[in-house]
C-alpha cells in the first residue's frame, strides 16, 4: 500500500474519532481505500467495524478528523451529501429492503426518484442487476414474499442499480439462515471480480481470505492490523488478533 | 380476528349452569319489565286479558325460553350466519323501539328527499372537506412535533394542546363571532369547515405522528444511503407505508368528524342537524327528524367503513405471501 500517495484513495480517513456521549466509539481511524480495492473489515462485536462503514456515508457522524470521499470532505455543513451517497451505496445487515414496492420498484426507485433516470431505461437497467444477482424471475414480487437470501440479493441489486462507485457491506450474510450464506457471497464474490470497490464488515473468513485486498483488523474502536490476507491469516503481527482468529477459525 | 388458538375451547353455551342461569335471569327480567312496560302489552295483546300472576309469571318464562333457545340456536351455525342472524335480530329490536314512537311517517317520507338532497350532501361535503385539509396540517403538525428544531415543536405541540383543549362547540363560535372582531369576516360555510379542520388536525396530527414512528429506522437509513432527501423519503418511503397503521384511526377520526359536524349547525349551515331541528320545529314533528337524521348518519357511517375496508385491503397488498 502506497500511503505516500493519498490523492489516489476514493475514500480517505484520517484521525477521525467518534464518541457517543462520553463512550469513545472510533479512536484515531485512519484508512486509504482505492478505487477497486476489496477491503474486509473483522473484529469482536462491538469493536466499531459497522460504525466506521457508517461514517463513510454519513450514516453517523464523526467528531473528528477528516473522511473524504471521492474528494469531497463529509462535514456536518456539506451540501452535497446527497451526491456523496449516490455513488457510496450500501448492503444492510437487515436488508432494509422497501415492504410497500416490488422488487423491481425497489430497484428502480434510486435511479427514477433521485436521477431523473425515463422509466424504460430505469426498469431494463434493473433487469440486468436482477440477472446478475439470479433473481430475475422474482422482479414482480413483494420483498416479504422472499426468503432472507433472496431479500438480500435484491438489496445488492438495488445498491448497483445506483452504479455507486464503492460498496459497503455491513455484515450481510449476518441475519440470514445458515443455507443461504453462500448464495448471498458468491454474488458479493462475482462483484468482487467485477473490479467493484468494496468495503465488507462481515464474518466470513473463507470470503475475507478468497476475494479481499486487505483485511482490517479492529478490537475496542481502534484498527488494530490491517494487511493482505496471506500475511494477516497466516502471520498476525497482534496477538488481540491471534485471539480473535483462534476463536473464529477453530470451528 | 384475534390470533386463533388451534384448541378449542368449550364456549359458555355448552355448559348447561350457563344455560339455566341465562334462563332464570331473561325470564326474571321479562317478568319485571311485564310489569310496566306499555310496549309490551303492545306487543302482546294476551296480557290485556289480565292473566293473574300465574299467566304473568309463565308468559316471562315463555320469553326467557325463546330468548335462551334462540341463543343456543345462533351457537350452532357458522360465524357468518351467526352475524347475519343477530345484526337482522338486533336491527329488528331497535326497529322496534322507534316503532314504538308512533311516527308520522308520510311526513318523514315527505321531508326525507329534502333532507338527503340538502342535508346528507352538505354534511358529507363539509365532512369530506374538512378531513382533507385536516389530514394536510396534521402531516405538517407531525413532522413539527417530530423535528428538532424547537420553534416548529413549539408551535405545532401549542396548536394540538389548544385544539384538543377546547370544546369543538366553543371553537367554532370563536371562530365565527371572534373574527369579525377583528375585521375579518367569513361565511357560515368556511368558517365551519375552518373549525373542524383546526380541531380534526389536532387529534390527527397524534395519529400521523404515531404512524411515522411505527417505521423502523432502516427504511430511513436506506433511504439516506441512496441519496434520498428527507421529502421524497417522506412522500415515498414512510408515508405510504404508514397508511395501513393510520387508516384505522384515521377512519375513526372521520366518522367522528361527519356527526361532529352538526355542531356547524349553530352557524346556520343547512346540514342534516340543522334541517331536522328546523323542519321538526315548522310543524312539532322534533322526533320524527331526529329519528330520520340518525338512521342517516348511520347509514352514512355505515357507506364510509365499507370504503375504509376497501382503502384497508389496497394498502395492505404488499402483505400478501
Amino acid at each position: 500500500m502506497d500511503n505516500a500517495q493519498p490523492k489516489a484513495g476514493i475514500i480517505q480517513i484520517r484521525g477521525m474519532n467518534k464518541w457517543y456521549g462520553s463512550f469513545h466509539a472510533l479512536k484515531d481511524i485512519n484508512l486509504t481505500v482505492r478505487l477497486g480495492e476489496r477491503i474486509v473489515v473483522c473484529g469482536p462485536s462491538g469493536s466499531g467495524k459497522s460504525t466506521m462503514i457508517r461514517c463513510i456515508n454519513r450514516l453517523e457522524a464523526h467528531q473528528s478528523g477528516s473522511i473524504s470521499v471521492d474528494g469531497i470532505e463529509l462535514h456536518e455543513d456539506m451540501r452535497q451529501i446527497d451526491v456523496v451517497r449516490q455513488e457510496v451505496g450500501m448492503v444492510f445487515q437487515h436488508f432494509n429492503l422497501f415492504p410497500h414496492l416490488t422488487v423491481l420498484e425497489n430497484l428502480t426507485a434510486g435511479p427514477m426518484w433521485v436521477k431523473n433516470t425515463p422509466r424504460t431505461e430505469a426498469e431494463a437497467n434493473a433487469r440486468t442487476y436482477l440477472k446478475r444477482v439470479n433473481i430475475l424471475e422474482q422482479a414482480d414480487k413483494y420483498p416479504g414474499q422472499l426468503s432472507g437470501g433472496q431479500q438480500q440479493r435484491v438489496a445488492i441489486a438495488r445498491s448497483l442499480c445506483m452504479e455507486p462507485k464503492v460498496l459497503l457491506f455491513d455484515e450481510p450474510t449476518s441475519a440470514l439462515d445458515p443455507e443461504m450464506v453462500s448464495e448471498v457471497l458468491d454474488v458479493m464474490t462475482g462483484l468482487a471480480r467485477g473490479g467493484m470497490t468494496m468495503i465488507c464488515v462481515t464474518h466470513e473468513m473463507g470470503f475475507a481470505k478468497a476475494v479481499a485486498d486487505r483485511v482490517v483488523f479492529m478490537d475496542a474502536g481502534q484498527i488494530v492490523e490491517e494487511g493482505a490476507p496471506v500475511e494477516f491469516f497466516g502471520n498476525p503481527r497482534s496477538r488481540r488478533t491471534r485471539d480473535f482468529l483462534s476463536q473464529v477459525l477453530q470451528h | 380476528m384475534l390470533f386463533a388458538d388451534t384448541v378449542r375451547n368449550r364456549g359458555l353455551h355448552e355448559k348447561p349452569r350457563i344455560i339455566l342461569a341465562l334462563f332464570v335471569l331473561s325470564s326474571l327480567l321479562a317478568w319485571w319489565a311485564g310489569g310496566g312496560a306499555a310496549g309490551y302489552a303492545a306487543l302482546f295483546p294476551v296480557r290485556e286479558a289480565a292473566l293473574g300472576l300465574l299467566g304473568d309469571l309463565g308468559l316471562a318464562c315463555l320469553l326467557g325460553a325463546a330468548f335462551t333457545a334462540n341463543l343456543v340456536l345462533i351457537s350452532r351455525f357458522r360465524f357468518r350466519l351467526q352475524v347475519l342472524i343477530v345484526w337482522a335480530e338486533l336491527l329488528t329490536l331497535f326497529l322496534l323501539f322507534f316503532l314504538a314512537f308512533d311516527l308520522s311517517f308520510p311526513f318523514i317520507l315527505k321531508k326525507l328527499p329534502y333532507l338527503i338532497t340538502q342535508g346528507a350532501v352538505t354534511t358529507v361535503y363539509v365532512s369530506a372537506i374538512s378531513i382533507a385539509i385536516a389530514s394536510v396540517i396534521a402531516i405538517i403538525g407531525a413532522v413539527a412535533k417530530l423535528s428538532s428544531n424547537g420553534f416548529a415543536f413549539a408551535v405545532a405541540s401549542f396548536y394540538t394542546s389548544l385544539f384538543r383543549g377546547l370544546p369543538l362547540l366553543v371553537q367554532i363560535y370563536l371562530l365565527y363571532l371572534g373574527l369579525p372582531q377583528l375585521g375579518i369576516y367569513i361565511d357560515a360555510i368556511p368558517a365551519g369547515i375552518i373549525a373542524l379542520s383546526l380541531c380534526y388536525g389536532a387529534y390527527m396530527t397524534e395519529v400521523f405522528r404515531a404512524g411515522i414512528l411505527s417505521i423502523p429506522a432502516g427504511q430511513w437509513e436506506a433511504s439516506r444511503s441512496m441519496g434520498f432527501k428527507f421529502g421524497l423519503t417522506m412522500r415515498r418511503i414512510i408515508l405510504p407505508q404508514s397508511v395501513p397503521v393510520i387508516i384505522p384511526p384515521l377512519g375513526n377520526q372521520f366518522i367522528a368528524m361527519l356527526k361532529d359536524s352538526s355542531l356547524v349547525s349553530v352557524l346556520g349551515i343547512w346540514e342534516l342537524m340543522f334541517l331536522a331541528r328546523t323542519l321538526g320545529n315548522k310543524e312539532f314533528r322534533h322526533l320524527e327528524m331526529l329519528i330520520t337524521v340518525a338512521v342517516i348518519y348511520w347509514v352514512l357511517t355505515i357507506l364510509f367503513e365499507l370504503v375504509q375496508a376497501r382503502i384497508e385491503a389496497y394498502f395492505q397488498k404488499h402483505r400478501k405471501r
